[in-house]
């Protein structure tokens, strides 16, 4: 038996407090890019009670990709915003989903993001991840901009964090370790800048702007 | 005296795609701010930051 729309806010508002699950209940966050980080980010959002998530992606489910993100093996194939919205509706069942099964470019970020209050960038490519953050902090300098650099490797986690570069404009990671030859992507490391980025996205919610 | 990334710099007068090529940056893989403000790509040949600028480079490394 899946519990009722109102249990589950119940649920979350006695963890959470009333005030701050009513604020999560009715914000939505985009999310573009659905790997390591976008997964794991997404998840997170749909667990803490976050009302709507727009999931941007347009790559498949991949063996390589279940060292570190969040999909099943019997997911291998499926495209990763299909995939995510099944593992999210069993998590949370009233979060309403969007997806945009898309590869993101210059021209067609302004119309699929311009609804958008905050938007999260979750790409590995660091060309892909300028240009998000260039079209959106030029075009759109009022939303919200959550991203990350800089989570390759075992390095200690301790040296990911947080910084607000601008008001609107966040930056996750620890900024140098960059995804090499030698230098893979571990599911821990990786995570944690991810949780990092949820976690900034629910405080921007909470109104806590600070870092 | 101008700050880059918080570090004082003596570039006053340059343009940001000489400071750019100067501090090793790939022009396709970073966002720049002056003083709280996004310079568009397309003004980087043009900008030339001034003494007092607070600049700041984002450079974006590969992983997700």
């Amino acid at each position: 038996m899946i519990p009722t729309k109102d249990e589950f806010y119940q649920a979350l508002a006695q963890r959470h407090g009333a005030d701050l699950q009513k604020k999560f209940s009715q914000a939505s966050v985009a999310v573009c890019g659905l790997g390591g980080l976008g997964s794991h980010i997404a998840i997170l959002l749909a667990r803490a009670g976050i009302g709507r998530l727009y999931l941007l992606d347009f790559d498949r489910v991949d063996l390589s990709n279940l060292n570190r993100q969040q999909y099943f093996v019997d997911q291998i194939g499926m495209y990763k915003t299909d995939a995510l919205s099944q593992i999210i509706h069993r998590i949370a069942p009233y979060c309403e989903i969007h997806t945009e099964t898309v590869k993101l470019t210059e021209k067609n970020i302004p119309e699929l993001l311009k609804q958008e209050s905050v938007i999260c960038e979750a790409f590995d490519d660091p060309k892909e991840k300028a240009m998000l953050v260039n079209t959106i902090l030029t075009q759109f300098p009022e939303k919200y901009l959550v991203c990350a650099s800089g989570m390759a490797g075992i390095s200690s986690a301790n040296t990911i964090r947080t910084r607000k570069i601008m008001p609107h404009f966040y930056l996750c990671g620890d900024q140098t370790s960059e995804l090499t030859d030698g230098e893979g992507l571990f599911a821990s490391r990786v995570a944690v800048c991810a949780a990092h980025q949820a976690h900034v996205i629910l405080r921007i919610i909470a109104g806590l702007q600070d870092v | 005296m101008l700050k880059i990334n918080g570090k004082e710099c003596d570039y006053a007068g340059k343009t940001i795609s000489e400071i750019l090529e100067l501090e090793h940056y790939e022009k396709l893989k970073v966002a720049v701010e002056c003083n709280q403000e996004i310079i568009p790509k397309a003004q980087y040949d043009f900008v030339h930051v001034q003494d007092k600028d607070q600049l700041e480079i984002v450079s974006f490394v590969g992983g997700g």
